[in-house]
């Protein structure tokens, strides 16, 4: 395959590995963990100043290749990357990108799937209670030893946005700016409850066996579930209407029910059986519990939250997200106000429901490109220094 | 200063801001005077806009804005949050005109408004001679298109100001191309005030 001309090219996840004794990672549970390996990807380079390092945090089921190919064979490229290459919103020509996994994951970071140094068997529900506060702790752990003092910028969406907040919170000396994206300061009662299901169809998988499952046949059939159930949940009835509508899979006998009948239901199966391949069940039972008891609020009120906070917020939403709707994004808006920190908001106009974060790069395109062009060049407004 | 190129009513609320002030243009549209009021008054400026492709402009010009609805804009803020609070073409189109007019005289130490005066003499013979519902350069629509929800003239607002005890602290009416001294409810098409409460 060629190499696209606004592509990163190929690229690879790279591991970063810390938390021997007595420098482990201390949790908000106050255990001490360690070590940890963080998966990530970094593209660009750092300048001379160190000033222009941005941190790519991705959703529940993202990883660390958010951008280019990992061979020349590769069909598909990571999850971002209409939004990070040479020219685009986050300009590998001008910024270090970096892209973390997360602690409690499965794709190369450490989580209920790792080795117990301890019992050299799989964590699985051995491994610690953890936080996105404590996803957080590791990755500052990670961009600092990458040489960054601060960040230009710290985005994601969704559970990637949750990480923004928490990184807002954590640190707000080491951010010159924050974007996020189709999220809320802690979820609703609705966003568990979808959450809990999920993990209620993994547990109720014989295979699941309390977590038991490394050497044996894997909870596929639970993990799915929750997998469709996910997908259900990031699109809107006019996205699905538009991509499935009734269509049937075939002809004939419309009365089955070990096939999927209509085109929906094909969708729903194939995604929840790919998922199974690609992720560990463990992990998404730690995940959803982690985001289910993020408060980014940590009991202040909106006013306090964001006090003296230095760092320019852009925040984005999605008018068909009814996951993640807009109005849980207006309250951080509504945070920013009381606090008077230099913030935009827009909500894009979109049918594509929670995903549109994924898929609305043109938009997000122009709002994220102004934005960080400001916070790199510290100008007020454009024209001053001939931009 | 020489604001010669610049659209007359921004102009006067150029002049009425102090340098280094905190402002917040409810209704900002594409973002040209809170970036003018930025660039040449050094202010601290927000902007709130409820129509996406405007807040994309007021993004590229590197504005602070928040998208979302003239009425509910202000509520979040605290009394006093901002030095001015401008309402340039806005106010006329908003539903609720009261509540957002109390609103901004709560959130700002002073209160900028620009509204057209619906009492201009090219509207009053269109009125009077055609029978017509008047279009003009300050009422450019037609009434079936008419973003407008409130027809007023300069003299409607001085005297609401006067039952609400709001005081106009300087009141500027302009044309297209000029100030206009004499008779502005005749002859201005818009009038500006700096009103606080």
């Amino acid at each position: 395959m060629v190499k696209h001309k606004d592509s990163v090219g190929i690229v690879e996840t790279k591991y970063f590995s810390f938390g021997k004794t007595n420098e482990e990672l201390i949790l908000e549970s106050g255990e001490r963990f360690g070590p940890v390996t963080i998966a990530y990807e970094a593209y660009g380079s750092l300048n001379e100043e160190k000033s222009n390092a941005i941190l790519i945090l991705h959703a529940l089921s993202g990883d660390a290749h958010a951008a280019g190919l990992h061979s020349h064979n590769d069909k598909k490229p990571g999850w971002w990357d209409e939004m990070i290459g040479p020219g685009k919103a986050f300009d590998t020509d001008k910024y270090f990108v970096i892209c973390s996994n997360i602690l409690g994951g499965c794709k190369g970071s450490t989580g209920p799937s790792s080795i117990n140094p301890g019992t050299n068997k799989p964590f699985a529900l051995n491994f610690p209670v953890i936080s996105i506060n404590d996803m957080v702790s590791a990755q500052k752990r990670l961009v600092e030893y990458l040489g960054v003092n601060k960040l230009l910028c710290v985005v994601g969406g969704s559970m990637g946005g949750m990480q923004v907040l928490a990184w807002i919170n954590k640190y707000p000396q080491f951010l010159a700016s924050a974007i996020p994206i189709a999220t809320c300061l802690r979820h609703n009662p609705q966003q568990i409850a979808f959450n809990e299901v999920g993990r209620q169809a993994i547990m109720a998988d014989p295979n699941w066996k309390e977590g038991n499952y490394y050497s044996l046949d894997l909870p596929a059939k639970g993990l799915a579930v929750a997998r469709m159930l996910g997908h259900i949940t990031y699109m809107s009835d006019v996205s699905m209407a538009e991509k499935f509508g009734r269509q049937k899979k075939e002809s004939g006998q419309p009365f089955k029910f070990n096939a999927a009948d209509f085109e929906v239901e094909g969708y729903l199966h194939y995604h929840g059986d790919n998922f199974v391949k690609r992720f560990d069940a463990n992990s998404y039972l730690y995940i959803t519990k982690a985001m289910d008891n993020f408060d980014a609020t940590r009991g202040k009120s909106l006013a306090e939250l964001f006090k003296g906070l230095k760092a320019k917020v852009l925040v984005i939403a999605f008018k068909s997200d009814w996951l993640y709707p807009a109005h849980q994004s207006q309250e951080i808006v509504k945070a920013c106000k009381l606090s008077r920190v230099d913030a935009t908001y827009c909500e894009i106009d979109s049918t594509y429901g929670h995903d549109a974060f994924l898929l609305e790069t043109k938009e997000e395109t122009h709002l994220i490109t102004h934005f960080l062009k400001k916070a790199f060049y510290k100008y007020e407004v454009t024209g001053k220094y001939g931009l | 200063m020489d604001y010669k190129d610049i659209r007359l009513d921004h102009q006067v609320i150029l002049r009425l801001v102090n340098p280094h002030s905190q402002v917040l243009d409810l209704g900002c549209g594409n973002g040209e005077l809170l970036y003018l009021l930025i660039k040449e008054k050094n202010c601290l400026g927000q902007g709130i806009e409820i129509d996406e492709q405007a807040i994309y402009s007021c993004v590229a010009k590197g504005l602070n804005v928040l998208h979302g609805d003239i009425d509910s804009g202000l509520a979040d803020y605290g009394d006093k949050s901002f030095d001015y609070i401008i309402l340039n073409q806005t106010l006329q189109q908003v539903k609720h005109l009261e509540p957002v007019l109390d609103d901004a005289l709560r959130v700002g130490k002073k209160v900028i408004v620009g509204l057209p005066n619906f009492a201009g003499y090219k509207a009053r013979i269109q009125l009077f001679f055609g029978g017509r519902a008047p279009v003009t350069k300050s009422l450019p629509y037609s009434w079936y298109e008419s973003p407008n929800m409130h027809f007023l003239s300069i003299l409607d607002f001085i005297e609401y100001c006067g039952q609400k005890k709001i005081k106009i602290e300087k009141s500027e009416f302009i044309n297209e191309k000029k100030p206009i001294i004499l008779f502005p409810n005749i002859f201005a098409q818009t009038g500006i005030f700096l009103i606080s409460r």
